[in-house]
């Protein structure tokens, strides 16, 4: 301490002394022990264990991601408010769903192509597209949710209307009429609803709260042609 | 304040000049009152509050100017400038889009000079596919009247709807804004409007043909044509009053031709929507005319038995 003081102690000096340069010249007279304990939190099992599933049969592999596929399906069909979706988000729920949805749109006639619904392809598009736009836009708003969740939500929350899909077919087994269309509407719009809600569910906590409308309005849009394409299928 | 003074507008400058020469006038620049050579009108005035409010609105603009120093256009921020809008201010803008006032310019008024793309986008999109729909609903109730239509989904009409509109949308503002930048030295006031505001004030224009493409499906001829006349009075209305202030300072006979070439784009627009994907509904079992615009094949079979019987 003694140096400290006299290296302040200089008048006149001319360049400027930094900040606490002086620190370093004090000698503290007590030497303060350090001491404690440290732990170091240690997983219970090893580590090795987690990440190797390469050696894994292909039938726990599949099992596993077709748990996972269905444990998602049951959060779209009963809506609460989880992360369930959107922690774990994957692609191959909506991949099937738009599939199936693709290949059920099918018709088996032989008219022209200009006339008549919509092809796989313009389905895949619209189903992909529509759900890569709706995630921009809902990006660009402002909200705080990652690419591919919006697109796995959006793409699980498709279910209702495959299983309306399912139910038209089998309806337009019987024979048309009016009644028949009364009940495809019917179960058509449920089945939309249904899918409105769900995506909401999941999707309106991560818009800033005064352009939620703003957002789920393309949703909307997005589950209303689906469902037209689902109501105007006619077999011939 | 460099900067504040190379965006100012002429009128200020003119202002200044004027005040300048006669240090106890106060400026007004009414936007009514245009002397024919375009210049501003001068009231001397007492009281000196007038160049406070002058310094206040410089002040905002410098402030604004700051504000929009945006990142580069291969950034995401930049493209989320565009769509820096909340719920109440989109519906604002479409009520304002569906009354046109004449002295209310959408620009300056709505906009307030921040155009948003969400607007133009979603409702373009809601057009095209609102049309496709209608459009096959109308071929469904067609087909309830003459059971010998053949009914099909017409799922490629959504492409066509699509495309068009897009197309319109951005291409049309696209040649109105370099027009209008092309004759930006023979105005001497008003500054002309940047490109997004155009696509903006075209894409909010079109708002009042959704209602009016569901009211279509009302199978009553004159009905569709008065809902159609009145929409396009409503949207060139709007879009007339936001170019009026713009076009005003150019020869008559150039603002006129602008004027009513916008118009008649418009007028285009929804009558060739009209024709293609409205279908006029047979009054007698005979199959519709043909026309000149693609139709699907069946559509065109020969007059049906039962008029040749009768």
């Amino acid at each position: 301490m003694a140096k400290a003081a006299e290296s302040s102690g200089e008048p006149g000096t001319t360049s400027p002394r930094p900040l606490f340069a002086g620190l370093s010249d004090i000698s503290i007279s007590q030497d303060i022990p350090v001491e404690g304990e440290i732990t170091i939190p240690m997983r219970s099992h090893i580590r090795e264990f987690d990440s190797s599933t390469l050696n894994e049969s292909v039938q726990n592999t599949i099992m596993r991601d077709l748990k996972a596929v269905g444990k998602k399906f049951m959060h779209v069909l009963y809506p609460r408010k989880s992360n369930t979706l959107l922690r774990d988000w994957d692609l191959w729920g909506p991949l099937i769903l738009c599939v199936t949805l693709a290949l059920m749109l099918q018709r088996s006639s032989v008219d022209s192509e200009k006339d008549g619904g919509p092809q796989f392809a313009e389905v895949f598009v619209i189903v992909w597209f529509g759900a890569v736009t709706i995630t921009l836009n809902s990006k660009l708003l402002g909200g705080n949710i990652s690419f591919f969740q919006s697109l796995c939500v959006l793409g699980y929350c498709i279910l209702p209307l495959t299983v309306a899909m399912l139910v038209c077919r089998l309806v337009l087994l019987a024979e048309q009429g009016p009644i028949n269309f009364m009940v495809r509407l019917f179960v058509v719009i449920v089945m939309f609803t249904w899918s409105i809600v769900a995506s909401t569910a999941f999707l309106a906590d991560s818009q800033p709260p005064n352009r939620k409308a703003l957002a789920i309005y393309p949703v909307f849009l997005f589950y209303f042609v689906i469902s037209w394409m689902i109501l105007t299928f006619t077999p011939q | 304040m460099a900067a504040a003074d190379e965006l100012a507008f002429h009128e200020f400058e003119e202002a200044s000049n004027l005040l300048a020469e006669t240090p106890d006038a106060v400026t007004t620049s009414g936007s009514g009152q245009l002397t024919p050579q375009g210049h501003v009108a001068v009231a001397v005035d007492s009281g000196g509050s007038y160049g406070a409010e002058e310094e206040v609105e410089e002040s905002d603009k410098t402030a604004l100017l700051q504000e929009k120093q945006q990142p580069g256009f291969w950034t995401f921020g930049y493209y989320q400038s565009f769509f820096d809008v909340d719920t109440c201010q989109v519906l604002d803008r479409i009520r304002g889009s569906l009354l046109p006032r004449p002295g209310h310019n959408f620009v300056r008024h709505r906009l307030r000079n921040r155009p948003d793309l969400y607007g133009p986008f979603w409702i373009c999109a809601t057009l095209a596919f609102v049309l496709a729909v209608t459009g096959n609903l109308t071929l469904v109730l067609a087909q309830r009247r003459d059971p010998s239509i053949h009914y099909s989904p017409q799922f490629h009409k959504v492409t066509v709807a699509g495309i068009t509109i897009y197309c319109y949308v951005w291409l049309v503002p696209l040649a109105l804004w370099g027009f209008l930048q092309w004759r930006k030295r023979v105005r001497e006031r008003v500054g002309p409007y940047t490109f997004l505001e155009t696509v903006c004030v075209y894409g909010y224009s079109l708002f009042v043909f959704i209602p009016t493409v569901v009211l279509w499906l009302i199978p009553v001829p004159w009905l569709q044509w008065l809902f159609g006349a009145l929409a396009l009075a409503l949207s060139a209305a709007s879009l007339v009053f936001t170019l009026w202030p713009v076009v005003r300072e150019d020869t008559r006979l150039v603002a006129a031709v602008l004027l009513s070439t916008v118009v008649l784009l418009h007028a285009l627009l929804a009558t060739g929507c009209k024709f293609y994907f409205f279908q006029p509904l047979p009054l007698e079992p005979l199959a519709p005319p043909p026309q000149a615009t693609s139709l699907p094949l069946n559509l065109l079979p020969p007059p049906t038995p039962r008029s040749q019987v009768t």
